[in-house]
């Protein structure tokens, strides 16, 4: 008898890989983590560009002209206090409650787009300076870089809003819940996404 | 309507209009004969709104063939052009005609061929292989093919309604850029790959999480089958460069609508970047495409052999090996940017240390081959046809992989008959294999052999006439993308060229010849026991063509050659004495979201590019409706009831029963 046969016959001694197909909530969370690599690999190649264009200024305003560190860091703030929240929301809807499962996730979603919001405004004060994605290849990598990040989380608004919907007419249903914990997770990734645009682009701009 | 106009409409190239009226009276007569005949029904019921992996899996390949047909066209367009277009004749073919030309012919036969050939293989073999039911997001899968169907279709809107690209198959800035190709030709290019780029990146992450989480039980990695090892790294590749393409192209699609800066010559854009970055998704793509086609290889050998693959460890290990050095020598398709001696020599040597792994693969096919019972059969052609060819062509490989010889080959025909070399030798070779060798399970019946081994010499001799020439003219100094040439001693070359071409075209056709001749006389080529190769993996034991649920019980697997292994222990392919008892089968019920996906991508990405903004917000708006419906849909499963797969497996062993009978008796 081979070794993978005498796993079969011993039945929950089984290693993973031998214990046939995986319930549904594992392989949904599995494709979900899937689609967050292939999502940070898109991150990735615009990092890449703006670290290749960070210096391409063509004579116009550089990073450290441009960014506000005391603006940014209360976005930081918001956003990565916004996960904490998320992760309450994720607790409560796992023991099944649903008025702070709805709680927990509106403050998810007004920290969200708080963060959303200074955002806009840090665009839209960079716009009205005539530093717009135009001007240089290095704000062209930076609009895209940031305003990438920003649609993210803007989808992920949306989604909550769909969610919150979803809670309200279907109830807490394994397919319901196995969406939430994919939410979280996208959620959580837009964070780490952040820490790298804080620490690159921002942080980056005063080295 | 945006930038569209009548005069969109090339009514003025009689080429242009004949060749897309034909086409648009064959797409009439068939849409005709369909409502006519009252198949719609039958196609939206068991086609068009089919979660079935196995469904999905022809569809794709109906696609690619079909492609391939388009893509094909294309070719013999350029190389009739540079048959005639020598010293004072210029051929029949303008310039901007031919530059959209050659773009189409590469892009097409990328993206639009070798892609849903391969993605369509691995979707229809894998759950098979792997003794499951489906993949593990049917819808997605749907989604998926149909995202590349439209991408298919406005790549051939643009022959007619606009023009395609003349900037070569990766549309290299600056002069993909909107300062120097103002026209839609670019737009779509990067939209319909946007769209089915989309549509690869679902099916990557489906087949990834299928392989990784949905196996039989007892099948860990030691037991998959290697065509699942091959397809895995495949399918983790996709996951991993395809997201670069989509962010490249983002990036020159901003540049083009919105005035960025990424690419262009002017304040502090960089289109060397582009190159870098297209190609670090380029070379893994190439990766995406060959390691299916070995695996088909390896299964192929092994079974006609009736043998177990050798060297099964090694086999796994080199196609790991290969997925990662992938990443790791994008830099050599362009040595001539000046990076330099040392980057030029890194990426040379991690280029020339791929053929190692390669090496171990064709040495473990030829001592698979070595003391085996060889079944000369179609697909046993096409792998030792492969094999010959494309060490050729990995050996033209490690020579171009020399900077110093590439700066002198570097887009010269050459290069142009290298990558041919590999990737009809590898990928198309290999997708031809596959395609006979699970014909019989996907439709019940073999395909003519003669007919077969006829493609397969068409196609050989055609490929060796037609790019052997290559090799000498890139060394003369013919370049790639040339329309015209004055050197009248290169003429006679191009000939053979064109001779070898039209081979090949035969070949093409005799596979519509086969395919037909094989429907007609289907009867005499019916596989009754679903194991007409006396195969060695789960596939071949189920019914041909399998049902729906593809295994009334998921087969327990002990060790690598499942199917091989059942068969040594009960001597015949199922076990008759036990009394079965079946249960339940929950399947995903049909859907049209994909479709539905597809139309509104369509009008989407047409509205793009031709700047009608309110169909870009219909299109868009369309699309979320379609999503949100899927989000609230709760009756995605039907339910097989038991008595209907014991009733289906009785009836299974009924007809193998009499067949045996008629065996005996003859």
């Amino acid at each position: 008898m081979s070794a993978a046969e005498q796993s079969l016959a011993g039945g929950d001694v089984a290693p993973l890989s031998l214990r046939g197909p995986a319930p549904t909530r594992v392989v949904a969370g599995y494709g979900f983590w899937l689609f967050l690599l292939s999502d940070i690999i898109i991150f990735a190649a615009l990092f890449a560009a703006y670290a290749v264009l960070s210096g391409e200024t063509a004579g116009g305003p550089t990073a450290a002209d441009l960014f506000d560190k005391k603006h940014v860091l209360i976005e930081t703030a918001c956003l990565l206090a916004s996960s904490v929240t998320c992760g309450f929301g994720s607790l409560a809807m796992q023991s099944g409650d649903r008025n702070s499962t709805y709680l927990w996730m509106a403050i998810t979603f007004i920290l969200g787009a708080t963060f959303l919001s200074l955002e806009v405004s840090e665009f839209s004060h960079m716009l009205s300076m005539g530093a717009g994605p135009t001007r240089s290849a290095f704000l062209s990598a930076f609009f895209t870089l940031v305003g990438t990040h920003g649609l993210h989380v803007t989808i992920g608004l949306c989604w909550l809003i769909v969610m919150l919907l979803q809670v309200a007419t279907l109830g807490f249903q394994p397919m319901v819940s196995r969406r939430f914990f994919c939410f979280g997770l996208f959620w959580h990734a837009l964070d780490i996404v952040w820490i790298g645009v804080f620490t690159i682009v921002y942080l980056g701009a005063h080295l | 309507m945006g930038r569209l106009t009548w005069a969109a409409i090339p009514f003025d190239q009689p080429v242009v209009m004949i060749a897309s009226g034909t086409v648009g009276f064959v797409i009439f007569c068939v849409l005709a004969l369909v409502t006519v005949k009252g198949w719609w029904p039958y196609l939206w019921r068991e086609w068009i709104t089919s979660v079935d992996h196995k469904r999905i899996g022809v569809m794709y390949i109906g696609l690619a063939l079909l492609m391939l047909v388009r893509g094909f066209s294309d070719a013999m367009l350029m190389r009739s052009q540079l048959a005639l277009a020598a010293g004072h004749a210029q051929g029949y073919l303008p310039p901007e005609h031919y530059d959209q030309i050659f773009s189409a012919h590469g892009t097409i036969m990328i993206f639009f061929v070798a892609m849903p050939f391969v993605i369509g293989l691995m979707n229809f073999v894998l759950p098979l292989q792997l003794g499951v039911r489906d993949v593990a997001f049917p819808v997605l899968n749907s989604v998926g093919f149909w995202l590349s169907a439209a991408g298919v279709l406005l790549v051939n809107v643009s022959l007619v309604v606009g023009e395609f690209a003349r900037t070569g198959w990766l549309a290299y800035p600056p002069l993909s850029e909107v300062a120097y190709s103002p026209g839609v030709g670019v737009d779509y290019y990067l939209w319909s790959l946007q769209i089915s780029g989309l549509g690869t990146l679902l099916s990557g992450i489906n087949l990834t999480t299928t392989i990784l989480k949905l196996r039989a039980p007892g099948m860990g990695y030691r037991q998959m089958p290697i065509f699942c090892w091959t397809a895995l790294a495949s399918n983790l590749l996709i996951v991993a460069a395809f997201p670069i393409l989509t962010a490249t192209f983002a990036m020159l699609l901003l540049d083009r609508y919105c005035g960025f800066h990424f690419f262009t010559n002017d304040l502090g854009g960089n289109p060397m970047m582009y190159i870098n970055l297209i190609w670090c998704w380029g070379h893994p793509e190439v990766y995406i495409l060959i390691l299916p086609a070995f695996g088909v290889f390896s299964e192929v050998v092994a079974t006609f052999s009736g043998k177990p693959l050798f060297g099964r460890r090694s086999m796994v290990m080199a196609t790991m090996v290969i997925c990662v050095l992938s990443f790791l020598v994008w830099l050599h398709h362009f040595f001539t940017m000046g990076a330099g001696a040392d980057v030029n020599a890194f990426f040379g040597v991690m280029t020339m240390l791929i053929a190692v792994p390669t090496g171990v693969k064709v040495f473990n096919w030829l001592f698979t081959l070595y003391g085996g019972r060889i079944r000369f059969t179609v697909p046993v052609y096409w792998a030792i046809g492969f094999m010959v060819t494309f060490v050729i062509g990995g050996m033209t490989g490690v020579l171009m992989a020399i900077p110093p010889a590439d700066f002198v080959l570097h887009n010269s025909l050459f290069l142009i008959a290298h990558f041919h070399n590999v990737i009809i030798g590898g990928v198309v070779f290999g997708v031809m294999a596959g395609i006979t060798y699970w014909f019989p399970k996907a439709f019940g019946f073999t395909l003519n052999e003669r007919l077969g081994k006829a493609v397969f010499w068409c196609w050989f001799v055609g490929f060796y006439l037609a790019f052997t020439p290559l090799y000498v003219l890139g060394l003369m100094g013919a370049t790639r993308r040339m329309q015209h040439y004055s050197n009248m001693h290169w003429q006679p070359l191009m000939l053979v060229a064109l001779a070898g071409a039209v081979l090949i075209l035969l070949g093409i056709a005799l596979t519509g010849v086969q395919l037909a001749v094989s429907i007609r006389r289907r009867e005499l080529n019916r596989d009754v026991t679903g194991d007409p190769w006396n195969g060695r993996t789960l596939e071949w034991s189920t019914p041909s063509p399998p049902p729906a649920w593809n295994f009334s019980h998921l087969p327990p697997v002990g060790r690598a050659d499942a199917f091989w292994a059942m068969k040594q222990r009960r001597g015949t392919a199922q076990d008759r004495n036990v009394k079965q008892i079946y249960e339940t089968i929950h399947m995903p019920r049909n859907n049209p979201t994909g479709f539905f996906l597809a139309f509104f991508a369509v009008l989407l990405g047409f509205s793009l590019i031709w700047h009608i903004w309110w169909g870009a917000g219909l299109g868009l708006l369309g699309a979320i409706v379609v999503c949100l419906n899927q989000a609230w849909r709760i009756d995605g499963e039907i339910e097989v009831p038991a008595e209907k797969v014991a009733a289906f497996e009785r009836l299974r062993e009924l007809n193998e029963s009499v067949q045996g009978l008629k065996e005996r008796a003859a």
